[in-house]
Order: structure tokens, then sequence, then C-alpha cells
């Protein structure tokens, strides 16, 4: 393994399994009474989060927490950040109190490679901007293994604003290492211009798509794209690219619902999908402690 | 002064002498009473004009000031540089023209040519007092509000048609704004895989097209400045195919690095030492570039040397600033891309960073060819030597060269302003 995971393309096929399979070990430690493991004492983890995401934050915090780390959480608002200091400095900041890892969620797509050039200890992305979010990506491949046995040749449809998507560039990334077959479904207008050089298929009708998937993937859209006129109308992107309950009867019996969250009901997907039993949505947020713990686990424990 | 063992133009070794900051004689064996200097064999060549420099001076003197951006660009072998307008306060009226002009004229490194803003404030919405720049003592006949474009299409029309009266150029940043709201580099393969909002070539070329256009309707002279794009190319080959007065100038940037150094350097990934407005494009475009240089349908290669502090560049890449500096090591760039590729001989290489450049800035006393009657300015340079590119022994204020440990060919070895010598042996006089 990298000493860093910043992209998913980080990953190999060995790794990424390593990982998954490790976080089945250590899975197990939720299920117990006492939640806690030795492994990670005396290691500092700093949380440094430059955006708003309790639920990421918390993800790692209780990952690392469950590992005995000393957890240092950071946030821009209120703190020096939001005076003025630049990453640099904050970086300097941390390297100083001897952070053995950064975590870090950056609105700048890259940011975590600017602060791995000044931090000694391992970063790890945890959403940079609309480039990666490597951790998400494994919780989902996680999260779709424990549901359908190995990724190989399973098709995986991701849906949505992908221009914008970290989540799934870093989900197109790690599904191909996993040996999925991806397709991209979204309005021409929220796909990178370059798009076909990705290792996935492309397609603008979802509902050509629909009945060949294994997995559907929902992506968030964002009500500030409607403005930038990337499609007409809620309504009409609903319509077309909305997964609602005639589309869901379409999919094989077997197909799973994903969604990173935070949802919009009635947009993107419809209430009555969300909630029910082939939706992993709940399981996606525990999983994604028991992925972040693993991540930790295996980019600091290597050295004790 | 008198000038022995240099190949003008990398012809036979001659011996120059000057005399009163006018070339005398040029012959072999000659022999003066005052000072004489060994070329060693060195290339001469008219001495460099730049259209496109940032000098910061006014508003940024931490970056750099006339006098170390003029230091800069005799050690990069130039005798003349165009001073953009984007000062802070802007380079729109008289007073502040005539400062940056006088203060080139003090220190005597380089001369500066001030450039002109387009509209006050660089706003884009009222024609400065171009007549009273152009009439000033600063004579400013090229007019950009380089860093913006004059995208609203009556004022570009106005501002082409006003300059004709003093026959001015407007130099255009061809940049549509609309389509390239918060871009952080070129459009394409790797902004999709980064995540870093794209930079089309067509928001450049669309205004490229209809600045042609609008040249040719008013038949005035239209200057496009840092063309980076193929698709730009083709246009201006269009447009000079029909005999409209559009002159193009490149950068050394441009003509060398592409966008995939964002993705993957020996400086990391996402370092802004590579971000620059226009972006750094792919290698077609590169290409189509180096041809348009060789072929002339873009006129000369200018630096758009951009200099700022280094907290400005260490920094996430959508927080830091656009620019690279360019002066002391476009001589450099040039023999890599177009030299040494055979593309461009050194007559080649004078016309492209010297007559050509003086002639659409219309900068008397600079841009001549090397011979008896002509001014003295000279730069010397020797192609054989090799170096890995060192900013720290830069006379610029700024260190924000993507080239820092890349091995460049050539050396400046001496420039010489009117026949008065700036740098001597590579280091300032």
């Amino acid at each position: 393994m990298n000493k860093h995971l910043i992209s998913a393309a980080d990953l190999s096929k060995d790794d990424a399994l390593l990982i998954l399979d490790t976080a089945e070990e250590l899975g197990k430690v939720s299920e117990r009474s006492i939640k806690k493991l030795p492994t990670l004492r005396g290691r500092t983890v700093v949380n440094l989060f430059f955006e708003d995401s309790t639920r990421t934050r918390i993800s790692f915090e209780a990952a690392a927490k469950r590992l005995s780390a000393d957890v240092i959480n950071f946030s821009a608002k209120g703190s020096s950040v939001s005076k003025g200091e630049s990453l640099k400095d904050t970086a300097l900041t941390l390297e100083a109190m001897g952070a053995d890892a950064v975590v870090i969620r950056h609105s700048a797509s890259g940011a975590p490679y600017r602060l791995a050039t000044w931090v000694r200890g391992s970063v790890v992305n945890a959403g940079d901007g609309t480039h990666e979010h490597p951790t998400q990506a494994l919780l989902d491949a996680f999260s779709m293994r424990r549901r359908l046995g190995s990724l190989e040749g399973r098709r995986v449809t991701i849906v949505g604003d992908v221009l914008h998507s970290r989540v799934a560039r870093s989900n197109v990334l790690l599904l191909n290492t996993l040996g999925a077959e991806v397709t991209l479904v979204a309005p021409p207008t929220l796909l990178p211009v370059a798009v076909d050089t990705w290792p996935c298929q492309v397609s603008y009708d979802l509902d050509a798509v629909l009945p060949k998937s294994d997995v559907v993937m929902m992506l968030r859209v964002q009500k500030e794209r409607m403005n930038a006129a990337y499609f007409p109308s809620e309504r009409e992107y609903s319509r077309r690219y909305g997964l609602d309950r005639d589309r869901f009867a379409r999919m094989p019996e077997e197909a799973i619902v994903m969604h990173p969250g935070p949802m919009n009901r009635g947009m993107e997907i419809a209430a009555e999908v969300a909630d029910s039993p082939r939706s992993t949505i709940v399981e996606q947020v525990a999983n994604g402690v028991t992925i972040r713990m693993a991540v930790l686990y295996l980019l600091l424990g290597g050295e004790i | 002064m008198l000038i022995r063992n240099v190949r003008i133009l990398g012809g036979d070794p001659v011996d120059i002498l000057v005399r009163d900051g006018i070339i005398a004689e040029i012959g072999t064996g000659l022999e003066s009473a005052g000072q004489a200097v060994d070329g060693g064999g060195a290339i001469a060549l008219p001495g460099l004009v730049d259209l496109h420099t940032h000098l910061r001076e006014p508003g940024r003197e931490d970056a750099e000031t006339v006098l170390s951006g003029t230091q800069a660009a005799a050690r990069g072998g130039y005798t003349a540089v165009h001073a953009m307008a984007n000062t802070s306060p802007v380079a729109d009226t008289a007073g502040v023209v005539e400062q940056v002009w006088r203060l080139g004229r003090e220190y005597g490194h380089c001369d500066v040519q001030p450039v002109g803003a387009v509209t006050v404030g660089l706003e884009g919405r009222q024609l400065a007092e171009l007549g009273a720049m152009a009439d000033s003592a600063a004579r400013v006949r090229v007019f950009s509000d380089d860093g913006r474009c004059v995208d609203d299409a009556v004022l570009m029309r106005r501002a082409l048609e006003y300059v004709k009266a003093f026959d001015g150029v407007v130099a255009q940043h061809a940049q549509e704004p609309r389509l390239t709201q918060g871009a952080q580099m070129n459009e394409g393969v790797v902004s999709g895989r980064l995540g870093l909002a794209g930079w089309p070539a067509v928001a450049e070329e669309a205004i490229i097209a209809r600045d042609c256009l609008l040249a040719a309707h008013v038949g005035s002279r239209l200057h496009v400045c840092h063309v980076s794009t193929a698709g730009s190319v083709e246009i201006i080959r269009w447009a000079k195919s029909k005999g409209w007065n559009v002159t193009a100038e490149v950068t050394p940037h441009h003509l060398l690095l592409t966008d995939e150094l964002v993705e993957e350097s020996p400086v990391g990934a996402y370092n802004p030492i590579y971000k620059v407005n226009p972006p750094l494009r792919t290698h077609e475009d590169v290409a189509a570039l180096r041809e348009a240089l060789a072929d002339g349908t873009i006129d000369a290669v200018a630096t758009d040397h951009a200099p700022h502090p280094v907290e400005d560049k260490e920094t996430e890449w959508s927080a830091a600033a656009m620019g690279m500096i360019g002066l002391e090591t476009a001589l450099s760039v040039v023999q890599e891309a177009m030299v040494d590729t055979g593309l461009l001989d050194w007559a080649g290489v004078a016309e492209r960073m010297s007559l050509a450049p003086a002639r659409i800035g219309r900068l008397p006393g600079h841009g001549q060819p090397l011979q008896v009657g002509a001014p003295a300015n000279i730069t010397l340079y020797d192609p054989d030597h090799r170096a890995e590119v060192d900013p720290s022994g830069f006379a610029s204020k700024s260190r924000n060269t993507p080239y820092t440990g890349m091995t460049l060919p050539g050396r400046v070895v001496a420039t010489f302003l009117r026949g008065r010598p700036t740098v001597l042996e590579g280091k300032l006089v």
C-alpha cells in the first residue's frame, strides 16, 4: 500500500481487497460490547475539515477511536483558517504536533496532494472538491460485496451529477480495479467532456440501463446546479433521471440501490425506494466506520 | 565599444564596432582604442523585444519592480519590454504610463514601453484616455486590458476604431468570461480526471474569431495575446489569408509544457507552479503552436512574464495566482522547442523575438537587423551551453518558474543596449 490514500487509483486490486477483507475482520469488533482495539494506541490522527461534513468526520473519528488512536478534530470554522491562515501553515502546525495521519476534507480539488508535500504523516482524503472521495468508494464496494458477493463482472450504474461528483470519480476507478462494469448515466451537461476516456460506459438513458444493472447508485443533485443551467428544472431532472417507483420496479429483482447521502428525497430518489429493503443506504453509513478503521489500520498499523 | 568574434544569426565570426550607440562597422580584424569584449564565438541577435511583461510596479512591488523586472529582462537578452497595464493603479492614464516609462529610463537596464489599458480600471465599461496615453512622453501604441478580456463587442469595436488615429493596436486577452467562470485548467482529459473546472479552448477561439471579424470590418490592427490552442491558430491563419491586419504572439511555456503536468510532475500533483492564464494545453496544441510560429501564422514570442510571491503559489490549486515568470528562460525555451527541433533558424528567432514584436509595438530603435547604421541593441547567446535551471540566480524578485531542475540549452552571454553592456559574462553590469 502507498503511504497515503488520496485517490482510488492509488490502490491496486490486492490493496483494495486487503482493505475490504480487513474491514470484514474489524467489523466484528463493532458487534462486541467493548468496541475497541489497542492497535493504534499512542498514535495521533488529525481530522482536518475545511468543509462542513459532520457525517464523514464522525465516521473517521469513531474509526480512529475504536483503534485507540488519539484524535484531534480541527475544523476550519472558528479556527485560524477562517482568519486567513494558509493550508501550508495549518499543515506545519499539525506537523509540529506530531500527527501520524491527517484526514483532510477540503473544497479545493487536489488539496490533499498539496498537504502531503508539507507533512510527514499519512494523508487520507476525506473528499477534495470535485476530485475524489476514496473511502466512500471503498465503503460502497464493501456494502456491495456484502450483498452481492464478488464484484467481478457485476454491473454498477451510477446516476447523476458525475461532473461535480468526487464519489463518482472514486467509484469508477475502484470498481474498475475490482473487476466490475460501470455505466455512468447523466444528462450530457453533467458529464465531463472527456468522460469517454474513463474506464466505464456512458449513457444518457436511464431506462435503457436499469434492466441491466446489479447495482444502481444515485448521486446527490445540488440545488445550485439548476441555476447554472445544467438542466431546465428539478421536475424535468427528476422525470428523466430520478429513481422513482416505476423505474425501481423495472430493475432486476436482486439489484440493490445505493446513495452516498445526503439524499434529496423526491428529487433523485423516491422515498419508498430509499427506504426499501433493497436499499443499502443505512448500511453504507455503518460500513463507513468499518472501512475507515481498515484504512487507518493498514496505513498506520504497518509500522508498529 | 568593440565586440569581437561573434556570429551574427549564427553566421561566420565577425567583429562589431559600436560608436555612439550605433553599429559603425562590421568585419574581421577590427581594432578600437575603447573597451573591447570577446564574444567567444557566441551567436549575435538583435536585442530581444518582449510584447508582454508584467513588471507589477506600481502596486505589487513585493512580486516585481521596474528595476528587478528590467534586470531580469536584460539577463534574458531583452533590450525592450512592453509593461502590461494591470498594475495598481491601472495604467489607464498618461500619468501612470509616464511614471513607468520614466523609471525604465532611469534604471537603464532595458527600455520599458508601457502598454495602456483599453478601458478605465480594466473594468470593460468605458474607454480609457487612449489618445492622452499615445501623446504622452511614454508614446503608447499598444493597448490591452490583459488579465481580462474586452468581451463587450461594441467596446472592442470602438477601441479598434479609435486607435487607428495614432497607429495603435489593441492586444486582446481572448477569454470569453462566461465560458471560463471559475475555470482552473484546460478542459479536457486531465481536468475531468482531476475534478478541476475546465477552461475550454472555445472560450479563447470564439473571442479571436469575433475580434478578427471586427478588425476586418473597421479596418484596424488587432494583436492576439498568448495564443494557446490549435483552433486559435486555424482562425488566425484564416484571418491572415484574407489579408486582414491581425498579428499574434505565443508564450515560451505554451511551446513546451502541457496540461499533463498538473496531474503528474516532479513537484507533485496539483502544483500551482503550472497554473497560468491561458492554461497549459495538450500535446496537439503545442505541436500546432510550434508549427504556426515556424510558418509565421504566429508572429512573435512574448513571455507573459507574470511574477508572483511565494505565498501566492504555495497553496491549494484553486487558491493560487495564475502566471509564470519567463524573461530569464525565454530564449532557452525557444531554442529547445523551435531551434533544436529544426523548426526555426537563428534568423527566424531574431524575427520572432525582436523584429516582429518591435514592429507590432511600433517601437523605433529596436528590432532592427544587425547592420551598419542600426542601433547597437545586441544579444550574445551561447547555444551550446546546457544547464539545469536554478532560479536562485534569477534577477526577478519572484521564483514562480515551471522550469526549476529542467535541463535547458543555451545561455545569454551579454546584452548591449545602444552599445552599452547591461549584461556581461551572464552577469548584470
